[in-house]
């Protein structure tokens, strides 16, 4: 999705090898983006076709380089903000907000259930981060906070299901005389 | 101090128990129960992070298990010496000797050097002024403080007037921390190295943590994150256990 522009990228400085690329571009990633060399080379020959990279194929290997138009693309794409879109709708979401349609009790079980799932995950990462320690390359670090971030958004979400659902849940029965 | 509790083993009695405790303040109409039934066992070295919303119950466990407040029903043990049944003199023993905390704020008295702080509570346990100080250097040192001790709480960042607050409540032979949201002040990565100095340092000496906390990043840190929810345990996650889809607690 974003490897046409991953490659553009690295060809800023210099220009490269195809299989260059793809070493640079998985080193960039932190290991975890791993492309198959035919994939940079059908990515080039777009890139090429579109004449934002231009080709050298005088030495034993092709050579590409970033064309101005290339550069122009690129910058664009480093301004470019995610858009306005709609909130994205996953299965989580779904499963909550279908959850709730039943009732609330249904609905903090639900939440119970993803809520310790997803801890685990995060206890996971953590460990991995512990074994790690200090060993990991920056952009690997970058890389597991990402993953860490998301769970946390996830879970932050699901505790704020949970404290709207008890909220609505005391509101209607108002005998509860407030919390310690 | 006396031991309520002559037939305990140090070397095996877990560093937290606490049995069926219920917690109910207030009666009739404006009773409120705060904790109902909770059972929670916390290990020697263990790090156990409590999550909940507000309101949940999460500060009365912790006032309970530091012998502030006594429970409605149930047993609180804590390194197997029975809480509720000590006298206000022996908890407050309790509290400079077995029993360590951190505090979101508030953790330093002011007119008192780094090391000052953290010789408080041996000095105040009747240790010897440089038994103390030696002490105190030791723990300062295994949260990598060793210099500048002689300066004051708001010469240090919150970081590392986090850090001393934890070498105070490892300083002695502490058999349990209670940390209550410590993190609160702190920005992400600062908040990171606090939480790792808790789930690695007392571990190390076998000294057991429990993390009162909100945010899920700080909770995973822990080997268990148990889950209350109207002062109940509805589940828990541990990381020790086979990595399925698995919930272990039963909702009420």
């Amino acid at each position: 999705m974003a490897v046409r522009e991953g490659l553009m990228a690295l060809l800023v400085d210099e220009p490269r090898h195809g299989y260059q690329l793809k070493t640079a571009f998985e080193a960039a990633t932190g290991g975890v983006w791993r492309l198959n060399v035919g994939q940079v080379y059908s990515t080039l020959d777009r890139l090429h076709r579109d004449g934002l990279v231009a080709v050298d194929d005088t030495g034993e290997q092709k050579r590409y380089a970033l064309t101005d138009s290339g550069r122009d693309a690129l910058g664009a794409w480093w301004r470019a903000t995610p858009a306005d879109d709609p909130p994205p709708r996953d299965e989580l979401q779904l499963k909550v907000l279908l959850a709730v349609e039943q009732g609330p009790e249904h609905a903090l079980d639900v939440i119970t259930r993803q809520r310790t799932a997803l801890t685990r995950a995060l206890q996971r990462h953590r460990r991995a981060q512990r074994e790690a320690a200090g060993d990991a390359s920056l952009s690997a670090q970058l890389v597991t906070d990402a993953l860490v971030v998301r769970a946390e958004a996830d879970l932050r979400w699901l505790d704020l299901c949970e404290s709207r659902i008890l909220r609505a849940r005391q509101g209607r029965a108002p005998s509860n005389g407030g919390s310690p | 101090m006396t031991d309520p509790c002559a037939t305990r083993d140090r070397t095996r009695s877990p560093a937290l128990e606490m049995v069926a405790v219920t917690k109910v303040y207030g009666r009739g109409p404006t009773e409120v129960r705060a904790l109902t039934d909770v059972s929670l066992t916390v290990g020697r070295g263990e790090l156990v992070a409590v999550m909940g919303p507000s309101g949940c119950g999460k500060s009365t466990l912790l006032h309970l298990a530091g012998g502030l407040e006594d429970p409605t029903a149930g047993a609180i043990r804590v390194d197997g010496l029975d809480v509720p049944a000590m006298t206000a003199a022996e908890r407050a023993s309790l509290r400079r000797t077995e029993v360590g905390y951190v505090f979101q704020r508030l953790n330093l008295v002011p007119s008192l050097t780094a090391l000052e702080n953290v010789m408080l509570p041996l000095e105040l346990e009747g240790v010897g002024r440089r038994e103390s100080r030696d002490r105190a250097r030791e723990a300062l040192a295994a949260v990598g403080l060793t210099e500048q001790l002689d300066r004051y709480p708001d010469d240090f960042s919150g970081g590392q007037q986090q850090r001393i607050a934890v070498a105070r409540a490892l300083v002695g032979e502490r058999r349990l921390i209670l940390a209550d949201e410590p993190t609160g002040a702190l920005d992400t990565l600062t908040g990171d190295q606090v939480v790792e100095l808790l789930a690695e340092l007392p571990a190390r000496r076998g000294t057991a943590v429990v993390l009162v906390t909100h945010e899920p990043r700080y909770a995973s840190w822990a080997d268990r994150v148990v889950f209350l929810r109207d002062g109940r345990v509805v589940d828990e996650a541990d990381a020790g256990a086979p990595p399925v889809g698995t919930a272990v607690g039963s909702a009420p």
